[in-house]
């Protein structure tokens, strides 16, 4: 290149880097796009809309946009089991009961909805009744009765049509054996499951009892759904609204518009103010291009809910004025190494230790992303959202305790240290990152790691999941993570700690805890109406875990979620760790 | 003429029969010689609470027991007959054409693929004339002003545009020209050509130019660098000799012998832009087939990524088609017998 040349591109070179500087300060701007100032100014802090209502507003009109990079698994509310759709489904449909619209802890509190209280439970907890509002409609005309209710509960359980919602009513209602589906079997009479003995009334039988019933009451499968408008799969098309809003359009993968349902009467329902005129829900945007657009006012809401992504992250928390802006709420989701404790030596409880002490624990929570994106310092299974947590602190939480580690190696007859595999997920950065730091840490005091990736989509159902490819293959340690369906104990633990969930068939969550001390708590738990006393129980199981090291916990997860400009009613709620969808509004 | 038209396009069928086969085998024999079970495939289609029995009963519901010529006959005859699949509570009709149904969204591919087929076409022909023009203009002008700071400052954009990726322009320009100055429209940003033609082209103004640029590029010194060659011929300078205008020499004898290696490439370069400008339109969240391949990829939906390759090749086997049409009116030399 000669010299002219060189000019006219380093000439280029700077353009673009003035331009690159023009992106970085284009987005301080965080006045109100309208002007407005409902807000108290001393309001906008980071993390301020954790535990208050960010611009609290009875304002009605406007057009609330939402957008996310993917699509979820479907609106269908018998058919999906995504914590951000659990999350907006109830602007359109209504459970019987649901999460209190407050921020912070008080939003994982249920209230009624459909229902007009929270369940009544008889028979020792096996019998839950609820009795509905006079004057529900959906947004047909048509009364909402008990029987819709049955109805949508019952389609949600068939897993062969319906294939994404949880599995929780087809495990625990004590349904006829000859009930197949609603599809199959539309003539079996399943009063043994639901009664519903007038339209205002419905009745729950368990096959065992639960004291914490409510929480399945307001999954969104107890949405109420008319059967004559009930086309399967293809219900996802257009599921009918109880709620304020209903579906003008959906066009899936692209973009789903909600207009207001002129049959829903504000007078059935304390808890939802109902203020946009309608929202606008883009699918598929580029996720860095929605990150900008939410910078710039341009949109308000990521309904993905995780946080922003790594490019926009530095650019938010390096300026104050948009860290101001920002939210870093601890999710219920916790990242973790299983340590298989039927793989020798690992089947001591010392080597286990070992593994724990040795681990660098600064090292795994950068492997997530840091303190901001990352998470906290993980001290125990169970995060800090759910009830019953305590503080653990059984283990060293800095760069890792080769003393200690030592120590504990001697104890389990292994001085010298040992060799075994760990398995993660080979198409996830973060869990490579995990695996490599533990393998660096876990050298220094003796203990050799070969890392295996194994591919995501079959890891828990072919790999790490399946009892006996981990046990044929001795892999001691696989990296995962657990989200909890809802914030309590059940909601996180029930899958990942019980040993009698495990197949053999593979398609395990719990890959190391096979412990009879936990099961027989849990069935403690089951039969405790006493919230407190489960919550309790639960926090000890947390602690046997940690006792035991079947588990080392990286972090509890966190994400950087920003507070749109120009939104009203702004919080995070306690009950999906991300902004309450319930009761947005437009400035 | 025509008979060498219909030998094209008897060989145009074939080349998408192969891709076909191809295709069916990377996503349906290739992961089973990896060791992958009929149970393995029909576990894509399922919820995170499905259980191994759940799970064998769709592997023979969406017939991946059948052996693999079964399968691949079935879809071949989707695409001519369409098909029907029983989803448990209904049976679902998927009308000929049916390129795939897919199991994830519970909906027949084709209806998307010409859904997405206008957006799609729309960036695709507005950045290839935009590019064309400006790049070939670009070209021209600097082989016939070798050497002046407009030759070098045009070849060194150039050598920026080809360099720069467009996942890196798009969000930057978008920053800057749409949320900072706020003269282009947002990411996302489509309206249909027939409902309003100044709106479509507004919205897409931005994508275009960034396309565009990135391919006018390559144009350009190409362009530059066949003017170079055939404008020091013999026959440009009889031209000149003759006294023919300077304008004429340059369109006519000089431009026409440059163009014939351009037209391959833009006939090319179009087809496979029509199959979707995968980075483009994931960059600008537009809802085109690119988009599609995207998002079919990421959430592993087999039947939609087979859709959409289809339709791809289709593109370029065309585009090629075309192009090779097209040499016979612009190379005199080509005849087509």
């Amino acid at each position: 290149m000669n010299k002219r040349s060189a000019l006219a591109f380093a000439a280029a070179g700077a353009a673009l880097s003035l331009g690159l500087s023009a992106c970085g300060g284009g987005g301080s701007e965080t006045k109100p796009a309208d002007g407005s100032s409902a807000a108290p100014a001393a309001a906008d802090a980071f993390n301020a809309g954790l535990e208050a209502v960010f611009n609290p507003s009875d304002k009605k009109g406007g057009v609330l946009k939402m957008a996310i990079s993917e699509d979820w698994d479907s609106i269908d509310p018998g058919d999906t089991y995504y914590a951000l759709s659990w999350n907006l489904v109830r602007i359109y449909g209504r459970s019987l009961v649901t999460y209190t619209p407050a921020p912070g802890a008080e939003g994982r509190k249920l209230s009624p909805d459909l229902a007009e209280n929270l369940g009544e439970s008889s028979d020792g907890g096996k019998t839950w009744t609820y009795k509905l509002r006079a004057g529900l409609k959906f947004e047909d005309g048509t009364p909402i009765t008990s029987k819709d209710v049955k109805y949508a509960v019952l389609r949600s359980m068939d897993k062969e049509t319906l294939v994404n919602g949880p599995t929780y009513f087809n495990d625990w209602l004590d349904l006829p054996k000859d009930f197949k589906s609603v599809y199959k079997t539309p003539d079996v009479n399943t009063d043994s499951a639901i009664e519903t003995p007038d339209d205002q009334t419905i009745v729950f039988h368990l096959k065992k009892a639960y004291g914490g019933f409510d929480n399945f009451a307001a999954l969104p499968g107890t949405i109420p759904v008319p059967k004559d408008k009930d086309t399967g799969v293809k219900y996802r098309e257009h599921p009918v609204a109880s709620g304020p809003y209903k579906f003008d359009k959906v066009e899936a993968g692209k973009q789903y518009t909600l207009v207001r349902n002129e049959h829903w009467d504000p007078a059935t329902d304390p808890i939802r103010k109902a203020l946009p005129d309608s929202y606008e829900i883009s699918l598929g945007v580029n996720a860095d291009d929605l990150d900008n657009r939410i910078l710039s006012g341009d949109l308000h809401i990521d309904l993905a809910g995780s946080g922003v992504q790594p490019a926009a992250l530095g650019r938010v928390l390096g300026d104050p004025a948009l860290k101001a802006r920002a939210d870093n709420p601890t999710g219920a989701r916790t990242w973790y190494t299983s340590i298989v404790s039927d793989v020798a030596p690992l089947d001591n409880v010392e080597c286990r230790k070992a593994v724990i002490y040795g681990a660098d624990r600064v090292g795994l929570q950068n492997a997530y992303g840091g303190e901001f994106a990352g998470g906290d310092i993980a001290t125990g299974l169970m995060p800090p959202s759910i009830g019953g947590w305590k503080k653990l602190d059984l283990y060293p939480t800095g760069t890792g305790d080769v003393e200690k580690a030592k120590a504990a190696l001697a104890a389990c007859g292994k001085p010298d240290g040992f060799e075994t595999i760990m398995a993660y997920r080979a198409d996830r950065p973060k869990e490579k990152a995990t695996a490599e730091s533990l393998q660096q840490a876990l050298a220094k005091v003796g203990i050799k790691l070969e890392l295996k990736g194994y591919p995501t989509g079959d890891y828990f159902a072919l790999y790490a999941g399946k009892p006996d490819f981990v046990k044929k293959n001795g892999i001691g340690l696989a990296t995962n993570g657990w989200g909890a369906d809802w914030n309590d104990g059940f909601g996180f633990m029930s899958q990942i700690v019980d040993s009698r969930t495990i197949r053999e068939s593979g398609g395990n969550y719990n890959i190391s805890i096979k412990d009879k001390e936990i099961d027989a708590k849990i069935d403690q738990i089951f039969t405790e109406t006493d919230v407190a006393k489960r919550d309790a129980l639960w926090g000890e199981i947390d602690q046997r875990v940690m006792e035991q090291a079947y588990v080392l916990p990286s972090v509890w997860s966190k994400g950087v979620l920003v507070r749109p400009l120009g939104a009203t009613n702004v919080f995070v709620t306690g009950a999906f760790d991300m902004y309450d969808y319930l009761n947005l509004g437009v400035q | 003429m025509v008979t060498y038209i219909i030998r094209r396009l008897i060989g145009a069928v074939l080349m998408l029969v192969i891709v076909s086969m191809v295709t069916f085998s990377i996503f349906f024999v290739v992961p089973r010689i990896a060791g992958a079970t009929s149970e393995d495939f029909a576990s894509r289609y399922m919820g995170r609470s499905a259980d191994a029995e759940m799970i064998a009963v769709t592997a023979e519901k969406l017939g991946f027991n059948d052996p693999i010529p079964v399968q691949y006959g079935r879809w071949i005859s989707g695409v001519f007959v369409g098909s029907e699949f029983d989803t448990g509570a209904t049976v679902e009709e998927c009308p000929a054409p049916c390129f795939g149904y897919s199991f994830i969204k519970r909906q027949p591919v084709w209806p998307d693929l010409v859904d997405r087929i206008p957006v799609t076409l729309s960036l695709a022909l507005g950045a290839s004339v935009i590019w064309l023009l400006g790049g070939v203009a670009t070209g021209v002008l600097s082989a016939l002003r070798k050497g002046t700071i407009f030759d070098r400052a045009a070849m060194s954009i150039a050598l920026a545009g080809v360099s720069l990726p467009i996942f890196f322009t798009g969000i930057v320009s978008l920053v800057i020209f749409s949320y900072g100055l706020g003269i282009t429209a947002p990411g996302g940003s489509f309206t249909p050509f027939l409902e309003n033609p100044v709106e479509w082209a507004y919205n897409l103004l931005l994508p275009w130019i960034t396309l565009a640029f990135l391919s006018a590029a390559a144009y350009a010194r190409l362009t530059r660098a066949g003017m170079l060659e055939t404008m020091s011929e013999d026959y440009i300078r009889t031209a000149r000799a003759k006294g023919m205008q300077e304008s004429r020499v340059v369109v006519k004898h000089g431009l026409r012998a440059a163009l014939t290696p351009i037209l391959t490439i833009f006939g090319l370069d179009l087809g496979l832009l029509l199959g979707g400008a995968v980075l483009t339109e994931s960059t600008f969240s537009l809802k085109g087939l690119g988009d599609y391949a995207v998002q079919a990829i990421v959430t592993n939906d087999l039947p939609k990524i087979m859709g959409v390759t289809m339709v791809a090749a289709l593109f370029v086997v065309l585009a090629s088609l075309i192009v090779d049409l097209l040499y016979a009116v612009v190379d005199p030399r080509v005849r087509l017998g």
